[in-house]
């Protein structure tokens, strides 16, 4: 189990992460996909220079609950997987890691967009 | 370039003075609370599973994206994270609720072309790109190791 100060870390790092996003947003107006590809691509390449594993140790779901989390798995599994068997595990490693959330994500994102209908906007 | 009046730069000088800033503020703070809030439900997801089914590192970790993932989807379709974003702005964009908000949601609303080409292909509206990205970024870094080690 977490104790409080654990949770109070997620909820700073999370949340200083999504600032991050909202000043993106805000001031270069970029797009939601952009962010979301500038952030995994982000994670990706912060986990190959080792900063993001000891923040991720430090900050817990506050580090992997954000999507540079996601490309922080990517990218570890993928070194995990490069110095365990080589060129194929380069290639194997970052969808082995996160291949729960990838597989989830298209099945039950199928499903909620069959069962539900879109609300009108108002 | 049109030239203003006087007045209408005097005008535009206020109005930028003003309004862009108080905005991105107040639109930084809700997006700092929302996202320290899905965050923490993600911290308390993993410890929940931890607890029940005593998983390795990893397993909580995929746990934990699955079980954010599930409910990112439900509260897109019930039409509850619209709502949220409204509000949150990025701190509902940014946690992996939000890419799978941005899966369900174009998916949602082409259903109407039909189960293949409406829900099956807009499902990647958003996660192809991400997808593609993050995928060849851990390819690259994993070559590199495999170069480097």
């Amino acid at each position: 189990m977490s104790s409080f100060s654990d949770y109070l870390i997620v909820f700073i790092c999370g949340g200083a992460i999504c600032v991050i996003g909202q000043l993106l947003i805000s001031l270069t107006r970029l797009t939601a996909s952009r962010i979301l590809v500038l952030f995994v691509s982000l994670g990706a390449v912060l986990t190959a220079i080792g900063i993001y594993a000891p923040f991720a140790e430090f900050a817990k779901a506050g580090a992997t609950v954000p999507l540079t989390g996601f490309g922080y798995s990517l990218a570890k599994g993928a070194m995990e997987g490069a110095k365990e068997s080589g060129i194929l595990g380069a290639f194997t490693g970052g969808i082995k890691a996160t291949a729960g959330g990838i597989a989830a994500a298209v099945f039950f994102g199928y499903l909620c967009a069959v069962i539900f209908t879109p609300k009108t906007k108002k | 370039m049109k030239k203003l009046k006087r007045e209408q730069i005097r005008y535009k000088e206020k109005v930028d003075a003003i309004a862009p800033k108080s905005k991105t503020l107040s639109g930084c703070i809700r997006a700092f609370i929302a996202g320290g809030l899905i965050c923490m439900l993600g911290q308390a997801i993993g410890d929940v599973g931890s607890l029940l089914f005593s998983f390795s590192e990893t397993d909580r970790a995929s746990f934990t994206s699955i079980a954010l993932i599930f409910i990112g989807a439900l509260l897109t379709g019930v039409g509850v994270y619209d709502n949220i974003g409204a509000w949150a702005g990025a701190g509902s964009i940014v946690p992996i609720t939000g890419f799978s908000n941005s899966i369900v949601s174009p998916a949602m609303e082409f259903k109407r072309e039909g189960l293949v080409m409406g829900v099956g292909s807009k499902l990647f509206t958003v996660a192809g790109p991400v997808l593609v990205y993050g995928i060849s970024v851990s390819i690259l870094i994993g070559l590199l190791t495999c170069l480097f080690s």
